[in-house]
């Protein structure tokens, strides 16, 4: 038994290149899938049940279903009634899907609690029902939530290693690559763990960075984020 | 002195830059009642806390029933067998019921039979005169009832010595009394006690000693007389605002 | 190329007892990894919790499919030859530990330091307070997120199908190899993860309710 990292180094530019896609699913399927998250959060808090149901059914439904099935029932379900995407669409069109509703249920706890209290002032001042939710609303579930927020899209980070299974050539796929090259898998995975954790911490401190920008209120109250 | 059973000499204490205990001397008698009274933030409770090894100290000496609180090596466990200690907050367990609370100590620190355990908390509950809430759970109970049940549980320890840091602070006025009543009966059978307390009137009745402590040491001491007749002028302050 | 029939519906079945199986043996590992580094987090040595804070970053920073193939791949070439059952369940322990470890972590140093005090005034030891102090306490903290952990566990197990140990998603595959009808096959395979984790979900809520309630 000889451990030798040689040949695994000798193929980096793979890895480069699988973790600028890793880089690229997450970073799309972040902002996506928070868009589309807050709005199915807002539908969950509808008054009108059927809209209110229909946003908690996918969110239990996704959440209570592992995201390789998911991958696989969109890229295959798309591909036999003939629809023929690229690898990159169907990834981020599933990843999306499974982020929503991890996000959905995240900001639907910041959403419920703000205060009535909050909504009824914003609304004497004669703010439109938009202003109240994206000025009085919003920023203030975000802030209360934003570690839950933080933590789930570091998740979904690691987890895109996952679209390896259907052939996007991420990171971890690049792994496998250079693994059945080299024969040298404790080699490789070891590499291709160290490169996500440092992905991952990268995150972190991205997240934490930004929480210190974008809600200043809680620096200068000296609370932690 | 043979009969001293509590010494602190010369005891000095500080938290990090702040020095809360500068000095501190003063000696208890086998079945004295003693109480500390004096402003919030003089170090009453640091002084009690040291003297059961809840806060180790920088210099001085405590010693406790023969125990030498400044040895590294002490067993502290010992310790505590023989020195019960009660909080403002009662800090019972909430998981345990009254009986659970008062036998789990005998039971695993005293090894006492199931039998012994049982007679001893029936004892001891009796002693508190709870003994129809046996079963209850502490979130059952009113504040009083709970701080009494607390009073049972280091009771049934059968410590020598007993502490008390504020019990009846946290009480409404009802129920500080049936508190204090508890107290003052045990005062009555000889335990050796030292309460830290801001019911003047009750130490006035009850002790044997007082001690005033200001900024960190003994400013004043002396039978309860001294709450009548005050020797310093901070003593004067003190009683005057706690009338 | 045969249509779905009753014997593919049978092969998945068997799939999905062993995403039980192995979602049963990676929370029996996983606690007793996650119980011990929820004990050492706790612990007065700084350098012992140091230790356990390090793994958790290590393991909770890494997917679970780098561990598992670390495992299952990695391992063997070091010369320990593993089987896919014993890979599976080691990698999927190593993951589940650090979260539950943490979750539990969470939940002693939830329970006020004042009942760790009145312990120890009380001439109890350490592990005495522990064990009959603490502990009672923290686990009606920690049962409800612990439950809804295990839906994670389950949901989970569905990458081992990568190292062709063939649970329900593998199982899946392998029928839609010879059937080619992936959008029937795993959306049986998806709906059979539902009925598994669904009632977890509700489970681990409504035990959130109930404690959120009785600790008013
Ligand atoms: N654990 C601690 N860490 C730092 N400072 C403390 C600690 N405990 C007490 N103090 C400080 O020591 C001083 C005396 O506290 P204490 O003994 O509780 O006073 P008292 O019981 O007379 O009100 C206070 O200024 C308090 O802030
Ligand atoms: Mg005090």
């Amino acid at each position: 038994m000889n451990i030798d990292f040689g040949p695994v180094f000798a193929r980096s530019g793979f890895l480069i290149d699988g973790l600028l896609l890793t880089l690229q699913f997450s970073l799309t399927a972040i902002v996506t899938g928070f868009v589309a998250g807050t709005l199915i959060a807002v539908g969950s808090r509808s008054k009108t049940r059927l809209l209110s149901l229909v946003c908690q059914g996918y969110v239990e439904a996704i959440r209570n279903t592992p995201l390789l099935v998911q991958l696989l029932v969109v890229y295959f379900g798309l591909s036999s009634v003939g629809l023929k995407f690229p690898v990159f669409f169907v990834v981020i069109l599933a990843m999306t899907i499974n982020n929503a509703a991890y996000t959905a249920e995240i900001m639907r706890a910041g959403l419920d609690s703000i205060a009535k209290s909050q909504i009824e002032a914003a609304k004497s001042l004669a703010l439109s029902p938009w202003q109240v939710f994206s000025r009085v609303m919003l920023p203030p579930a975000i802030e209360r939530v934003y570690r839950s927020l933080s933590s789930q899209f570091v998740l979904m980070m690691l987890s895109s290693s996952i679209t390896s299974q259907i052939s996007a050539e991420e990171l971890m796929a690049a792994g496998n690559f250079i693994q059945s090259e080299t024969f040298r898998p404790f080699e490789t995975y070891i590499v291709l763990a160290v490169l996500y954790l440092i992905l991952s911490l990268l995150f972190r401190g991205l997240f934490w960075a930004f929480g210190q920008v974008a809600f200043p209120r809680r620096r200068r109250l000296g609370t932690s984020l | 002195m043979s009969d001293v059973i509590v010494g602190l000499k010369d005891v000095w204490k500080s938290f990090g830059e702040v020095s809360v205990l500068r000095g501190v001397t003063f000696d208890v008698a086998k079945g004295q009642v003693v109480s500390i009274i004096g402003k919030s933030g003089s170090g009453k409770s640091t002084a009690l806390r040291c003297i059961n090894g809840l806060e180790a100290f920088q210099s001085g000496e405590i010693a406790v029933d023969g125990f030498n609180l400044a040895d590294e090596t002490l067993d502290l466990r010992a310790l505590r067998k023989k020195v019960g200690i009660v909080f403002q907050s009662y800090n019972l367990f909430p998981h345990l019921t009254v009986l659970g609370n008062i036998e789990l100590a005998p039971k695993l620190a005293k090894r006492l039979s199931p039998t012994e355990t049982r007679e001893l908390a029936l004892k001891v509950l009796g002693e508190v005169g709870l003994l129809d809430k046996r079963d209850h759970y502490p979130e059952q109970l009113s504040g009083g009832q709970q701080q009494r049940v607390a009073i049972a549980r280091s009771l049934a320890m059968e410590p020598t010595v007993m502490l008390f840091d504020e019990v009846t602070s946290a009480l409404d006025p009802e129920l500080k009394e049936e508190v204090l009543r508890v107290i003052e009966r045990l005062a009555g059978s000889g335990m050796t006690m030292i309460l830290v307390t801001h019911e003047m009137n009750f130490a006035r009745r009850v002790s044997g000693k007082v001690i005033f402590m200001h900024q960190g040491v003994v400013h004043e001491q002396g039978t309860s007389e001294i709450l009548s007749n005050p020797g310093t002028p901070e003593l004067v302050q003190f009683v005057g605002s706690n009338l | 190329m045969t249509s779905f029939n009753l014997m593919h519906l049978q092969f998945i079945l068997t799939g999905a007892m062993w995403t039980v199986i192995l979602s049963v043996l990676a929370t029996l590992g996983g606690g007793i990894g996650g119980a011990i580094l929820a004990l050492a987090g706790i612990s007065r040595h700084r350098f012992i919790r140091n230790i356990a804070a390090l793994y958790i970053t290590l393991i909770q920073g890494v997917p679970l499919l780098v561990i598992l193939f670390l495992t299952y791949f990695g391992l063997p070439a070091l010369g320990f030859n593993i089987e896919p059952l014993a890979a599976a369940t080691f990698g999927l322990s190593v993951y589940v530990s650090a979260f539950l470890g943490e979750i539990w972590r969470g939940s002693l140093e939830a329970v006020r330091k004042a009942q760790w005090e009145a312990g120890e005034c009380l001439a109890l030891t350490r592990m005495q307070v522990l064990l009959h102090i603490i502990m009672p306490q923290s686990i009606r903290l920690a049962t409800p997120p612990t439950v809804g952990f295990i839906v994670q566990v389950v949901k989970n197990t569905s990458l081992v199908s990568a190292i062709s140990f063939i649970e329900l998603t593998r199982s899946g595959q392998i029928v839609n190899n010879s059937t080619f009808q992936p959008f029937l096959i795993y959306t049986i395979v998806a709906c059979l993860y539902f009925a598994m984790c669904f009632p977890l979900s509700r489970f681990s809520r409504v035990l959130e309710k109930k404690f959120a309630i009785s600790a008013r």
